[in-house]
C-alpha cells in the first residue's frame, strides 16, 4: 500500500434540489486499500460511491481520482471511467447481449482491444469467477449470483485499479451472496483498491483496512475495522452496528 | 362446417369457462356441436337474441356478396368493351384486365411499361430477400445498392438505350412503393435522432427537437405537401426548381420521422436508467452507449408502434394526389375516368385496396416474425 492517495474527496457538497444529501464529505482512498462504508438507507453513501465516477455530479468540494479533478471536463470523466470499474445493486447487465458479449463489449469498443484477445480476456475472468460454462448463454437465464459475478467479471474486463461496489448483495437471495463475496474478497486479496457499499459486516471485517459510517449525508466516523467494531467512537455507530448485527 | 378437432377444443374451453375451479370431466353432450351451440349460442334468453339476429345479418349479406362477387361476376370480356358487364348483376372484374396496365403504372408511356414493372419486381424481390435473418449481412448493403442503381436506371432511363421519362410522368404501384419505401428509410434514422435529441440535456437541442416534432405532429400531412409543392417554390431563387416527387418525398420523410420520434422515444423511456449507468461507468462515450446499449433494445421494444407508423406512411403516400402526382389510388381513379368502365368504380377501389392490403398485412406479419426472432435475448 503507497501513500499517495488515488481517490480523494475534499469537502464535497451535493444536493438533490432543496434536499443536502452529501454534506462536507472527506474521504482519502490510498492505493490498494479496501474501503468499507456502511449506514442507514438515505445516508448518502450510494450517491458518494456514485459520484467518484461521476454517475452523480457534485455541485462544490472537490473530487481527485489519479489525480484527475472531476468536472465538465468530458475527457477527464471518460478518462477516469476507463479506470474505475462498478457493480451495482442490481447487477444491470446488458440483457439483449450473451455474457461474453457483455464482457468484450467495453474493451473492444473503449478501448479498441482486437476481438480474439478481448474474447481470451473474457473467458479468463469467467474461469476467475467460476462461470466459464455460462459464457454463451443471456443474463436473464442465469441466476442472480452468477449475474451479479458476470457483472464483477465486466468491469474487471476494463482492466481497472479502483473497483465501487454499490451494495452487490442487496438485491440476492440469501444462499446466493457467499458466491459473491468470494469473489470479492479474492479480488481484495490480490490488492485490487476498493470502495464498498455494503452491510455485509462478515466482509468488512475480513477485508476492510478502513470503515466509514455515514448517516444523513455525513461521514461521521472512519476507523479500522478493529476499532471500528469493537470501540465505536459515536453513539450514532452504536447504535447502528447494534441495529444490524444484533440480528 | 365445425371441424371435430375445433369442436373438441370449444367444447374443453366452455367447459372451463363454465367451471374453472372442477375438474370434472364435460358431459358427453358437450362433444356434439349441437351442445356446444346450445351452451355457448343459446344458452340465455339474450344470448338467442343476439345470435339469431347476427345469423339474420349474416343471411342478409353474405350471400349477396358471393353472388355479386363471385357467381354473378364477369371475369373478362372478349372485346374490350364493357358490354358483358352491363348484362350482368355481379362485379365487373374484367376492368382488371382491361385497365390493369393504366391502374398499375399511371401515366408512365405505355410502350415503356414494362420497366416500371421490372422495376417494381426487383424492389419486391429485394424486400423477400432482405427478410430472413441470415441474409442480414454486408453483402445485402452491396446488393441493395446496386438494385436502387437498376431501379433508378429503369424508371428514368436517359442512358444505355433507354428514353428519358421524368418524374412527373411516373405513377401507380412503383410510385406508391417508392415514396413508402424511401420515406420510411429516410425518416427512421431521423426520428431516432430527434427522440434522443427530445431527451437530450443541452437546452438547445432538446428545444429544436421538441419544436419540430410538435409543429409537424400539429399540422396535416396534406398541408406539408401542399407547402411543399406550392409555397416551397416561392421561397426558391429564380431559375431554381426542385422536382416535385422529390418535395412530396421530402414532406412524407419529414413527417413520418416527427411521429415515428415519438414512438422511439416510448421505447427509450422503457428502458431502464440502470442500462445507461452501467454503460457510462465502463466508459462508452455517448453515441457508443446509444448504439450498442440503450437503441437495440428500445427498438425491440417499440417494433410493433413503428410498423404502425410504416403501414401509415405507407398508405399516406396516397395523399400525393393533390400535389399531381399519380400514385397507385390516383391512378386507379384516371383508370375508371373512361366512360366506358365508369360504373364499375366501386370494382376499382376493391382492387386498389386489396394492393393496399396485401403489403401492409405483409408488414404487420413481418414485424410479428422480426418480435419472435428478436426476443431470444430475454428467454429464460
Amino acid at each position: 500500500m503507497s501513500d499517495a492517495p488515488v481517490v480523494e474527496l475534499i469537502d464535497v457538497q451535493k444536493w438533490y434540489g432543496a434536499f443536502h444529501v452529501l454534506k462536507d464529505v472527506n474521504l482519502s482512498v490510498k492505493k490498494g486499500e479496501k474501503v468499507v462504508v456502511c449506514g442507514p438507507s438515505g445516508s448518502g453513501k450510494s450517491t458518494m460511491i456514485r459520484c467518484v465516477n461521476r454517475l452523480e455530479e457534485h455541485q462544490a468540494g472537490r473530487i481527485l481520482v489519479n489525480n484527475i479533478e472531476l468536472g465538465d471536463d468530458l475527457k477527464a470523466i471518460e478518462a477516469i471511467r476507463k479506470d474505475v470499474g462498478m457493480v451495482f445493486q442490481s447487477f444491470n447487465l446488458f440483457p439483449h447481449l450473451t455474457v461474453l458479449q457483455n464482457l468484450t463489449l467495453a474493451p473492444t469498443w473503449v478501448k479498441h482491444v482486437p476481438k480474439a484477445e478481448a474474447e481470451d480476456l473474457a473467458m479468463q475472468l469467467l474461469e476467475r469467477v467460476r462461470i466459464p460454462d455460462q459464457a454463451k448463454k443471456f443474463p436473464g437465464q442465469l441466476s442472480g449470483g452468477q449475474q451479479q459475478r458476470v457483472a464483477i467479471a465486466r468491469a474487471l474486463a476494463m482492466k481497472p485499479s479502483i473497483m465501487l461496489f454499490d451494495e452487490p448483495t442487496s438485491a440476492l437471495d440469501p444462499e446466493m451472496v457467499k458466491e459473491v463475496l468470494d469473489v470479492m474478497i479474492e479480488l481484495a486479496g490480490e490488492g485490487m483498491t476498493m470502495i464498498c457499499v455494503t452491510h455485509e459486516m462478515g466482509f468488512a471485517r475480513a477485508v476492510a483496512d478502513t470503515m466509514v459510517f455515514m448517516a444523513e449525508g455525513r461521514v461521521i466516523e472512519m476507523a479500522p475495522p478493529e476499532q471500528f467494531f469493537s470501540d465505536p467512537k459515536s453513539d450514532r455507530t452504536r447504535q447502528f452496528l447494534g441495529q444490524i448485527i444484533g440480528h | 362446417m365445425i371441424k371435430p378437432e375445433d369442436d373438441i377444443h370449444a367444447a374443453t374451453a366452455a367447459a372451463d369457462v363454465e367451471e374453472p375451479s372442477s375438474a370434472v370431466v364435460p358431459a358427453p353432450a358437450l362433444w356434439k356441436p349441437l351442445g356446444w351451440a346450445k351452451s355457448n349460442l343459446f344458452d340465455s334468453v339474450p344470448n338467442t337474441i343476439l345470435t339469431l339476429l347476427a345469423l339474420f345479418l349474416l343471411w342478409e349479406t353474405v350471400p349477396p356478396l358471393i353472388g355479386w362477387g363471385l357467381l354473378h361476376a364477369t371475369w373478362s370480356v372478349a372485346d374490350g368493351t364493357a358490354g358483358a358487364c352491363r348484362d350482368s348483376a355481379g362485379a365487373c372484374w374484367a376492368l382488371m384486365g382491361e385497365k390493369n396496365r393504366l391502374m398499375l403504372f399511371g401515366v408512365y408511356p405505355y410502350d415503356q411499361h414494362w420497366r416500371p414493372l421490372l422495376a417494381t419486381c426487383i424492389v419486391i424481390a429485394m424486400l423477400a430477400t432482405s427478410a430472413p435473418r441470415r441474409f442480414w449481412r454486408r453483402e445485402l448493403g452491396y446488393a441493395w445498392l446496386a438494385a436502387i442503381v437498376v431501379v433508378a436506371w429503369l424508371m428514368w432511363g436517359g442512358v444505355l438505350g433507354l428514353s428519358y421519362v421524368e418524374t412527373g410522368l411516373w405513377g401507380g404501384l412503383p410510385l406508391t412503393l417508392g415514396l413508402a419505401l424511401l420515406g420510411i428509410v429516410l425518416a427512421f434514422p431521423l426520428s431516432i435522432v430527434l427522440a434522443l435529441g427530445r431527451r437530450s440535456n443541452l437546452p438547445a437541442i432538446k428545444a429544436i427537437c421538441t419544436g419540430y416534432i410538435e409543429l409537424v405532429r400539429g399540422v396535416p400531412l396534406v398541408s406539408v405537401l401542399f407547402m411543399a409543392s406550392v409555397m416551397f417554390p416561392l421561397f426558391l431563387p429564380e431559375g431554381v426548381s426542385i422536382d416535385k416527387l422529390l418535395r412530396a418525398l421530402v414532406g412524407i420523410t419529414l413527417f413520418t420521422a416527427a411521429y415515428l420520434a415519438e414512438a422511439v422515444r416510448g421505447g427509450l423511456q422503457a428502458i431502464p436508467r440502470g442500462q445507461e449507468e452501467a454503460a457510462d461507468a465502463l466508459g462508452l462515450p455517448y453515441w457508443r452507449k446509444m448504439r450498442l446499449i440503450v437503441l437495440p433494445q428500445a427498438l425491440r421494444l417499440v417494433i410493433p408502434p413503428i410498423v404502425n407508423q410504416f403501414i401509415s406512411c405507407f398508405k399516406d403516400t396516397s395523399l400525393v394526389t393533390i400535389v399531381g402526382l399519380y400514385d397507385l389510388l390516383a391512378a386507379s381513379k384516371a383508370a375508371l375516368a373512361d366512360p366506358e368502365w365508369r360504373p364499375y368504380f366501386v370494382e376499382g377501389y376493391i382492387i386498389a385496396a386489396v394492393i393496399y392490403w396485401v403489403f401492409c398485412f405483409s408488414m404487420s406479419r413481418y414485424s410479428q416474425w422480426l418480435e419472435r426472432q428478436l426476443a431470444t435475448g430475454h428467454r429464460r
